[in-house]
């Protein structure tokens, strides 16, 4: 993948559509994601949010029915087209998942591990040591490397999946409710540390919490159900304090402030 | 309150009491279905013991005091060569010395030798454990009637010369050597063949195969009819392929061993192998669908292949599974019977096996042949033997346990 310079743009979808096998679970959606920026994905629950930001990282791609129709750009290339491979797209473009999901090894292994996997020749102490700092994480570890990740808490555990994906260098972060299953402290923590990552990466995450989305993101896309088939679509897309004080569509305005959903 | 009503206050004590009682009596039936097991399990292991050891009526043809005035088991190895050489006739001592030269042989051999051929034991009778201990007297009297010239003695018919004597025709002198040896061999390779085979099979249809599609389903379905077929059917099966079809190969010929045909423990040993396919497979697919998904997802979002996913994460988690079911399926092969009596393993057999290629025996078929002698003694060293089996079957499975403690991981 060639890159296009001069443009503010991460990654931008045109018409995209997503199936499970005959229904559509996510319609038409045209987002222009900002480079270097968090966008904030919210709605109710089942209109689509998660499955949009998994087509971003093709991970989609493992239930077995599921197909797209449309664009998603990546630097003017389409993600979906015949000669992509959807490895080199996961490398390009980091996930952090809902639930900490580190590996069953060392906290140094679950780092090494991606890099290592992705062909990385440089030194791996270093590497470790930079993600682990990039995640706000390293002080509390760096005396317990080759313990096993699982003792780590939940919170821990979630940053120590982020400095995991930035082990392995991508473009874009996405983050599917990635505080969810945390304590608020913890989840000011990894808030705190997506403004950090966001001087060198562009972040897009999922949240059900409003405030959340207020706090840390820049801009903000608000996904409903829509139109007779109940398909999950992009009703308003905006910067985030816009989304919040003043939105154009009435739905948004009754979801952020609590009226509806 | 019509259409929503529960008992009143007067009823609701006889309703809790009737929902106590039927509790109690479904209860009990339970445990009465735990006290049947039981019983059923310690029937069987008091069957076995009861056989394997036990008082043994039995005659000498010639005094041991009478051919050397120590005890039998001092002697040294030139004493009991010198003891053959005098009590034997000259022909057979020469006949003797020309299947294996004298001095070559163990202490043990000669030992043997000399019980078997100037000793000669004879067994009159023998008593279960049972009767040895609760009914002595009547054992006693019994013997002294009928035998008078007998000599009455407790014997443990399991020994560890039992576990390293070959086979013999003798009840007295044999042992377990070369069937167990052959258990080992047949065991190893079928698990050599099995596992890698059928882990193979489970990852490609856990982690490869589209699990929709209608021939994934068809082969699962087979898959899991296949673990019931009995197993005298792989014995039919083993006969045709590895017996006749494949003897170039499971004689060895075609690797310059020429003394042999297709009935090899090679044959026996792939034809357990197909027999515990099903097995491993199943195990291990469960042992692959324990691992989260959660993981899977962590290995690709980095970007990793589906490979590497499977062998970094998929395997070493599901590995506890796989070897436990691997040696679940090991104990099956240990047990099974039939399909060696039909790639036909050889039931007297005294040389011990040496490679792949060569005929062998097995512990179950050396039970099932001793115990289907007319010799009393024969069913007392089937016990022992029985119990040499529990044995290892009980080691094998406790290896299981180990395993999975010890590798087990929390997610």
């Amino acid at each position: 993948m060639e890159t296009e310079n001069n443009t503010q743009h991460a990654i931008e979808t045109r018409d995209l559509s997503i199936y499970y096998g005959a229904f559509e679970a996510v319609t038409d959606v045209n987002l222009t994601i900002e480079k270097q920026k968090i966008t904030a994905i919210i709605g109710p629950s089942g209109c689509g949010k998660s499955t949009l930001i998994r087509a971003f990282n093709r991970m989609n791609d493992f239930v077995p029915t599921s197909h797209v129709n449309g664009e998603i750009l990546l630097h003017g290339i389409n993600l979906y087209s015949k000669e992509i491979d959807p490895v080199e797209v996961r490398r390009r473009i980091g996930m952090v998942f809902q639930k900490p999901n580190p590996f069953p090894k060392s906290i140094y292994e679950n780092i090494a591990w991606g890099a290592r996997i992705n062909g990385y020749k440089g030194n791996m102490d270093e590497l470790v040591e930079q993600s682990l700092r990039a995640a706000a994480l390293w002080d509390e570890v760096k005396d317990k490397l080759k313990e096993s990740a699982y003792a780590l808490s939940g919170g821990q555990q979630q940053r120590l999946c982020i400095a995991r994906t930035i082990a392995i260098q991508p473009e874009i972060i996405l983050m599917d409710e990635p505080a969810s299953a945390l304590d608020p402290i913890s989840t000011l923590r990894i808030e705190e540390l997506m403004q950090e990552l966001k001087q060198n990466y562009t972040i897009i995450i999922v949240t059900h919490n409003m405030q959340q989305a207020a706090r840390v993101s820049d801009f903000t896309a608000m996904m409903m159900l829509h139109g007779e088939s109940r398909s999950g679509t992009v009703i308003e897309y905006d910067k985030t304090d816009i989304i919040f004080t003043r939105p154009n569509d009435k739905r948004t305005e009754d979801y952020v402030t609590g009226r509806f959903g | 309150m019509t259409k929503f009503s529960y008992p009143s206050k007067d009823d609701l004590q006889r309703f809790v009491d009737a929902r106590y009682r039927t509790g109690w009596v479904w209860q009990v039936i339970f445990l009465s279905a735990l006290l049947i097991a039981i019983f059923s399990l310690s029937a069987l292991v008091f069957d076995v013991v009861d056989g394997a050891f036990g008082y043994v009526a039995y005659e000498f043809k010639k005094d041991p005091y009478s051919i050397t005035d120590k005890d039998l088991d001092d002697l040294n190895k030139e004493e009991l060569i010198s003891l053959l050489q005098e009590n034997l006739s000259r022909g057979a001592y020469n006949k003797l010395n020309e299947e294996m030269v004298m001095e070559r042989r163990s202490e043990g051999e000669l030992y043997n030798l000399v019980i078997e051929r100037i000793v000669q034991v004879k067994t009159l009778k023998t008593f279960t454990l049972f009767d040895s201990i609760f009914k002595k007297e009547e054992v006693e009297a019994k013997v002294a009637a009928d035998y008078p010239e007998a000599r009455l003695e407790f014997r443990s018919w399991l020994t560890p010369a039992f576990l390293t004597s070959p086979m013999s025709s003798r009840a007295e002198f044999a042992g377990v050597r070369t069937a167990l040896l052959g258990t080992l061999w047949l065991v190893t390779i079928a698990i050599s063949f099995a596992m890698p085979v059928g882990v193979g099979a489970a990852v490609y249809l856990q982690e490869y195969a589209s699990k929709k599609s209608l021939v994934f389903k068809i082969i699962q379905t087979n898959i899991n009819n296949l673990a019931g077929v009995p197993s005298i059917v792989y014995g039919m099966l083993g006969l045709a392929i590895f017996v006749r079809a494949m003897e170039a190969f499971t004689s060895g010929a075609i690797f310059g061993v020429t003394d042999s045909n297709g009935r090899t423990v090679l044959s026996a040993g792939l034809t357990m192998g197909i027999l515990v396919l099903p097995l491993v497979i199943i195990n291990a697919q469960e042992a692959i669908k324990a691992v989260p998904d959660s993981i899977r997802q962590a290995a690709y979002g980095v970007g990793a292949t589906r490979w590497q996913t499977v062998w970094s994460h998929v395997l070493p988690n599901a590995l506890p599974g796989i070897l436990t079911g691997s040696i679940l399926a090991m104990s099956r092969a240990v047990g099974e019977t039939a399909p060696l009596i039909i790639v036909g393993a050889s039931t007297f057999i005294t040389v011990d096996p040496s490679s792949p290629f060569t005929k062998f025996t097995a512990l179950p078929i050396q039970i099932y042949q001793w115990t289907s002698r007319a010799q009393p003694e024969f069913h007392r060293i089937a016990a022992a033997a029985i119990m040499v089996l529990l044995g290892l079957l009980l080691t094998l499975n406790a290896t299981a346990i180990f395993l999975r403690n010890r590798f087990q991981r929390r997610y």
